[in-house]
This record gives C-alpha cells, structure tokens and sequence, in this order.
C-alpha cells in the first residue's frame, strides 16, 4: 500500500506541481494518476521512488516512510517503466533486463537465467536475449522495460506513460498483456498515463488530477463515468461516457441460437435457414467465418458457400463479456443480430441490440452510481 | 627589416602601418588560395554527392575514402603534391590542389546529407507534379539542400584559412609569412607585431568569408528567414 | 620525382643513421613521443572536465570558448608560443622547442576532447538515464555504467581527431627546430633535396593513418555494438525467422524489424555539424 499524505511539491519559483495530495493506492492493485499535461502526475509518481523530493508531506510503502531508507536502495526494490523505454543501448537485452539484480550482487549466470524468464514471461522469446535495444521494434522495446522492472520481483511497480510511445495496435496489445500479467503477480502499481481511456480500462483506482496538482476525483472506472465529481472531470472524462459505462457492466442477457451454415455446403441450404435474408456462416470446427446475403432472388454466383461470398462486418462479443461488447456487436453486424462467441472462439447465439437496450432499461444499468454488476 | 615601431603584440598597428602594401599583398593571396579550392571543391562535390546520394552503395566508399584523406597532414599533401601533379615544390597550385582535396572530402559527405535530408514527401510531390529528374534536382532538392552545404561551406572555408598559413612554412606566400617573419626576428627576443597581425588577420579573414558564406545562404534561402522570423 | 623518393626511402642509412643525424626509426619515435605527452596531458585535463560538465551539464559556454580556439592558424599559434616561451626557458637539449611546442600541441588537442567528451555525455538518451536513476544506480554508476559507454563512439572521435591535429603540427614543429619526421621535409627544403623532402612527408602521411588505424580498431574493440549499430549479418539474416515467430506468439502489429537497416544508418552522421564534425588536421 503507498500512502500520500499532504504531500506538496513547490518549485522555487512558485509553481505548485502537486497541491496537498492526500490519497491511498492499495496493495495488489492498478491506481492510475490520469490529467492532462501539468497536472504533476508525474511528479507524483517520480516522488514515490524519490527521483523528486517532495516539498512537504510524506508518502510511506507499506506504512514505512520513503525517506526512511537511502533514495538508491529504495529504488531497487521499486520497479520502474518509462515512455521509451529507456534501454540501455550498449546492453544487450538480457543484460538490460538483469540490471537490478546484477546491481544487487546476484551472480551474473543466475542473473541471466531469470532474465531469460522474465523475457519469455512478457512475451519475448529468448533468443532476443543477445539483441540490443536498437534491433527491436518500439513495442518490442518495451516489453524488455517491463521485464526489466520485474528482474528483482519488486513489490512495487512505477509506471510513466510506458504504452504511449506505441502505436495503436500494439498499445492495445501490451495493455491486454499487462492485464494477464498483474493478474498473475498482483502487484501494487501506480500508472500514470494522460490517457482517460487507457486509465479506464487498466485502472482498478483512477485518481484524476487537474492542473496544478489538485486531485480532482479518485474512484473506480465505473463510478468516474457515472458520477463525474466536478465539471473539470466531467469535460476530462469525455463523451460517450454512457457508452462506455456499459464497457464495466456484465451482459446477462439472452443469447438465442443462430441457425448456421457450413462452408461448403450448398446454397440451396443456406436458402432453407437464413432469417430475414441473412445466415451465418462457420467453419467446421463451429466458429463464425462471415454473414451470408441471401435477398429473394437474389443470385449469388457459385452453389457452395464459399469464403468470398461471405460480408465480413460485426464482431464478435465474448459470452460473459461485458454490455459494451454485447451491443457492438449487435450494432455493427450486418443483419442485426450480434455473434457471441465463447473462450475458443465456437458460436454460442446471437443478440439483438433491442434485447440489450431493454436489459439496460430495466437493470438500469450503466450510467447510474452502483450500476456495476 | 628594421621597424618604427615597437616589439610588443599590440605594436601591430605600427607594423601594418610601415608594411601596408606588402601585407595587403600577402592577405590578397591568403584570400584567394582559401577560397579557389572551396570553389573547385564545391563544383567537383556535387555530382560525386549526388551519386553517392543516387546509388546508395557508393556512399560506405565514400566515407571511408574521404576519411582516409582527411588523415593526412596538410604539410605532407603539400609536399607530396609536386610528386603527383609534376608542378614545382613552391607552387602555389600544390596549396590549391591539396585544399581541394580536404574540401571535397568535406563536401562529397555534406553534399549527399544533406540532399539525403530532403524530405520523402516533398521528393513525392515533386515527380507526382511531373519534373523531370534534373529539374527535381535542380528546383528542388539542391535548394532544400543549400543550408547543409552551406554549414559544410563554412567548415571547409574556416579551416582552409588556417591550413594555407601552414604554407608559409615552406615558401609560399600568403599570411603564413608574417609568422615566418616573426619567427626570424625574434632571434634577440620575441619580436610580437608581425606574428600578432598574422594570428588577426587570419581570424578576421576566416570571419568575413563566414559571414558571406551565411548572408548568401540566406539570400538563397529565403523560405529559412520566414521559419526563423516565427 | 617520386625516383628520388623511393631512393631516399630504400637508403638504409637513413633509417639506422648516422653518428650525427637520428635514423627515420628515431624520427618516428620522437614524433611519437611527442603526440603521446600532448595527449597524455590534454587528455588529462579536457577529459575529466567534458565528463563533470556533459553530466552536470553546466557551463557549456567553456566548450564554445575552447572550440573558438580552432579557428586560429594553428602555426601562428605555435610560432607566438615559441617566441613567447623559449626565452624563458634555459634548460638544456630539447628543452626550449620540447616545451613551447608541446603547449601549442596542448591547445590544440584540448578542445577537440574537451568538445566531444561533453557531447557525448550530454547526448546519452535522456530517457536511459532517467531509467539508471530510477532503478537504484548511484551518481557514479550511472556515470560509469551507462554515460561513459554511451558517450564513447564520440569521445573516440574527438581522441582521433586530437591525434591527427596533433601529428600534423608536431610536423610544423619541426620548424622552429624540434625533432620529429617535419626534420625532414624542412631539411631537405633547406638543402634542395626532394627525395628527402617527400619521403618526409609520405612518412607522416603514413604514421598518421597508421595511428588513426589503431585507434580505429580499438574504438571497435571497446565501443558496444549495441551503440555503434555494428550488428553481424548472419545474426540479423537469422533473426528473420525468429522475428517472424514473435509476431505470432507475442501477436501482430510490433512493426517491422529493425535490425537490418540499422547498421547502415546508424553510420551515417545524425548532424553535419555535430561537434565531432571533422576538421582537417594543421
């Protein structure tokens, strides 16, 4: 658990980075310092391991105040990840992820033996442990960062905007894994990012600065859609806040069976089941390949359902997912009828947007307070 | 070679004074055996710059080439010059041909940079709007590329107005002689005014050539003065 | 001409000598000597210095004020450092050219390290540094484990070039009477003999690339690849596969490779200008 308490950061000319913050990041848990650029949630985050000293106030881990012990030796035992990166560029990877513990004293074989674990642990194979920094991709950089700060299995992990430097595709892909991860190690994080959204989906606290360092509001994802605390975090928070309150409630709702048919087979079939002109098609291993249009009369060229006849739109919603992803479905599928899909990917039925709209009416669920399943 | 003024460093006044014309005389030929070669080096670098730029596996050879030259000394390339060209050891053309060499050593890298450093887009637009390849390089890419050759300009200039006073050393005549001529006098006692002078006037010089070298630039970049301005 | 040359090189007395005059092997030592004193001396003073300055990062303006001094002439500075010295000392020997020139050799190898010694440790990405801090390294661990092994493709720059400016000069220095391979070329411009003229000059071309090799090879010898961007071929030729199997377990999108073309492009100068950019040698 770390602990702010009234901790002020003053510059000598009188900017005040961070106003009498006062706030608790629970142990074992993702608390996000989110605002836009000179709220000092950096600074923040940097006071935790030292790298700024505070004007006033204290901040303890685990009830032991940070000044307690010298700033070089608190930070070996704290875990840190910075936008770039922050290789070292004439360290190979391996090198670069046994920093701490070499720096500690571990022997360098073992060093590199739970480098080359940790690497594979965030998804790099281990024949990257030779490379250096600069023959990886951004994304690839990064994920040595992460390994890096996890060398010396710190309790504590400080990260600075570390998926901001990547591009979309690959930042959705590094939160999902960072996801999986803490999910496995539980460890106590403080996340800065100037991201709302990447906050919402990461954070399990998300604490909003304004400018000037004054803490704006600290509650769950959920709530801070549902009850922004002032119009500062209201207008920070953004639009389609509704939207994506639903992204934090639980769909359950009636999935009804979707007649399907089988690439392969004939047409003719495809005919028979298809409801109002549309039908499903799967492979043989029962998972959504594509929507058959199949209008009266209308002539499709071919009498085998074939790959390229198939119209590719909606996606695919998780069954146990959540509202957000029930009614995206619905909403972005040709026919109207949303595929949900379980954990291997094979058709489970399909889902009206009506059907989910008339579960939030009724559950009221989404955009009041509590409304998170 | 006696004098109406004093020994001391600041008697140069006096010295320039009692030998006006024969220093203005060495200036004239310090002036011009700095700038011949940074203009032949400039005219010989740009086509050997744009083929390094042009087939990109002409470039690795011409950065070790040009770095080997660079190596050598300036007093051995002058010496060594006679030996390949069969002028005479006191030939002001070995000064003129060696300081083109170190220039186009210079050059050849900055010229292919710096054409190298315009930017894809702009190269894009430029055959998508249907200019040929010389007007490409004509209308587009060498004026993108005048700052950078400029910067290069400037570094071949300053430098070679220091190394043609090296000259001196074995005859030939140009500012280099007043440290000569220091150095001879300077048998009873250090004799300072024609050193001083010689140590100012190439200072000075080297600023003047800078500071034309940076206007011309500026009057060929007129889009730069409008960026700069913001 | 170059006849003359040739005999004046292949003449074995000149290389043993004579009882009079040092042989070519006691000319290159001297000349050796030379540069390695103004070295040893410049490099203990501008070295130390560039690394205090490049990371604490203050007084910049020194580094501009000792790159001012490349632009004086660098034999009028040694010729005023003579004049204005060698009265003043009364030693015997070498003593009255040995110390004049060696303070002009000073001054001159002093803002080429001075200069790139600070580049190169201010120029360490701001982000590593950061990152050596946050992961519990003391001030002098970061200096020594991650600034100083950064900085060294541009430290060795500057050495490099300090070294031919100083070999080039201490050719100069022969003519106000010092040893060294200049003897050479001003004895033999004074006794009209070409063959021993030139051969004085090849023999400082050569000593001169033939110490920029050195220093060249043990620039690569010390130098990480991972900052020259030196990568062997056959590694990246073999990473193409193992690139290929990330992008499938560790998912798509992480962008191409860059191992590859990296060793090309990182050889190319990032500014023309940089501090490190070459001046010719004196």
């Amino acid at each position: 658990m770390i602990r702010f308490d009234e901790v002020t950061k003053a510059y000598p000319d009188g900017t005040v980075a961070v106003d009498e913050l006062t706030l608790t990041a629970p142990s074992g848990q993702i608390t996000v310092f989110v605002g836009p650029s000179g709220c000092g949630k950096t600074t923040s985050l940097r006071m935790i391991n030292r790298m700024i000293e505070p004007t006033s106030g204290t901040i303890t881990i685990d009830d032991r105040d940070v000044t307690s012990v010298p700033a070089t030796e608190l930070r070996r035992g704290i875990g840190y990840v910075i936008q770039h990166a922050g290789l070292f560029p004439h360290r190979t990877v391996a090198d670069n992820v046994a920093t701490v513990p070499l720096l500690t004293g571990t022997n360098r074989r073992q060093a590199r033996t739970r480098a080359i674990e940790l690497m594979e642990r965030v998804g790099l194979p281990a024949s990257f442990a030779d490379r250096y920094p600069a023959q990886l991709s951004g994304g690839q950089q990064q994920r040595v960062g992460v390994a890096r700060a996890l060398a010396a299995d710190p309790p504590v992990m400080l990260m600075d905007e570390p998926f901001s430097a990547v591009d979309p595709v690959v930042r959705d892909q590094l939160q999902r894994e960072f996801l999986r991860l803490q999910e496995e190690l539980g460890k106590t994080i403080v996340f800065v990012t100037h991201d709302i959204d990447e906050a919402i989906r990461l954070g399990d606290t998300v604490a909003v600065l304004d400018v000037g360092g004054r803490l704006a509001q600290l509650a769950t994802p959920a709530d801070l859609l549902a009850t922004p605390a002032d119009p500062f975090v209201a207008g920070f928070v953004g639009r389609d806040r509704g939207y994506r309150a639903l992204a934090f409630v639980s769909a359950e709702v009636a999935v009804v069976p979707e007649p399907t048919v089988t690439l392969g087979e004939p047409l003719a079939r495809a005919r028979d089941v298809a409801v109002d002109d549309w039908v499903l098609a799967v492979d043989a291993g029962h998972r959504p390949q594509g929507w058959l249009h199949l209008p009266d009369g209308g002539g499709l060229s071919g009498d085998e359902v074939q790959p390229e006849l198939l119209n590719l739109g909606g996606t695919l919603a998780p069954a146990g997912g959540t509202l957000r992803e029930a009614l995206d479905a619905a909403l972005s599928s040709p026919s109207g009828r949303g595929v949900v899909v379980d954990d291997d990917g094979r058709l489970v039925g399909s889902v009206s947007a009506a059907t989910v709209l008339r579960h939030i009416d009724t559950a009221g669920a989404g955009v009041s307070p509590g409304g998170r399943a | 070679m006696t004098s109406a003024a004093g020994s001391a460093p600041w008697d140069l006044f006096g010295y320039f004074a009692d030998h006006r014309g024969q220093v203005l005389e060495l200036l004239w030929s310090h002036t011009w055996l700095s700038v011949l070669p940074v203009v032949i080096g400039l005219l010989v670098s740009l086509p050997i710059g744009w083929l390094a730029r042009r087939y990109r596996w002409v470039y690795p050879s011409v950065v070790s080439v040009t770095g080997l030259l660079y190596t050598i000394p300036s007093l051995a390339l002058f010496v060594i010059m006679p030996m390949l060209l069969g002028t005479q050891i006191l030939d002001p053309v070995n000064v003129v041909a060696a300081l083109t060499v170190y220039t186009v050593a210079l050059l050849v890298r900055v010229v292919a940079d710096g054409l190298a450093a315009v930017p894809d887009d702009v190269m894009q637009s430029a055959t998508a709007m249907g200019l040929t390849r010389f007007q490409r390089l004509r209308k587009v890419e060498l004026p993108l590329a005048v700052p950078v050759i400029a910067a290069g300009l400037r570094v071949a200039t300053v430098a070679n107005v220091s190394l043609v006073a090296i000259a001196g050393t074995i005859g030939i005549p140009e500012l280099g002689q007043l440290f000569i001529i220091g150095f001879q006098l300077s048998v009873n006692g250090p004799y300072y005014p024609p050193i001083v002078l010689g140590i100012v006037l190439c200072v000075l010089l080297a600023l003047v050539l800078d500071g034309l070298i940076v206007l011309g630039s500026r009057w060929a970049t007129p889009w730069q003065r409008v960026v700069a301005a913001r | 001409m170059t006849d003359n040359v040739l005999v004046w090189l292949n003449d074995p007395q000149n290389w043993s000598g004579t009882r009079f005059t040092p042989g070519i092997g006691a000319q290159i030592a001297a000349h050796l000597l030379y540069t390695a004193i103004a070295l040893l001396v410049a490099g203990a003073i501008a070295f130390p210095l560039g690394i205090v300055l490049g990371h604490t990062g203050r007084a910049g303006w020194l580094v501009s004020v000792a790159n001012g001094l490349r632009s004086l002439p660098t034999v009028g500075l040694l010729i005023l450092l003579y004049v204005m010295v060698s009265p003043l000392i009364s030693g015997r020997g070498d003593a009255p050219y040995l110390v004049p020139t060696e303070i002009a050799l000073v001054l001159l190898a002093l803002p080429p390290i001075l200069a790139n010694t600070y580049a190169g440790v201010r120029n360490v990405p701001p982000d590593a540094r950061d990152a050596a801090r946050g992961m519990g390294m003391t001030g002098p661990q970061v200096l020594l484990r991650v600034e100083l092994p950064n900085a060294l493709p541009l430290v060795f720059s500057g050495l490099r070039s300090a070294t031919l400016q100083v070999i080039a000069t201490a050719t100069i220095a022969a003519y106000v009477g010092l040893d060294g391979l200049g003897r050479y070329v001003y004895d033999g411009l004074a006794s009209h003999q070409f063959g021993q003229m030139a051969g004085g000059a090849v023999l400082v071309a050569a000593l001169a690339l033939l110490v920029d090799l050195v220093l060249a090879l043990v620039q690569r010898l010390t130098v990480s690849r991972g900052v020259s961007g030196r990568f062997s071929r056959r590694a990246a030729g073999g990473d193409g596969r193992t690139a290929a199997v990330t992008e499938l377990t560790a998912g798509s999108g992480e962008g191409r490779e860059r191992g590859g073309n990296d060793a090309e492009d990182s050889s190319r100068p990032v500014a023309v200008l940089a501090p490190s950019g070459k001046h010719p040698p004196g």
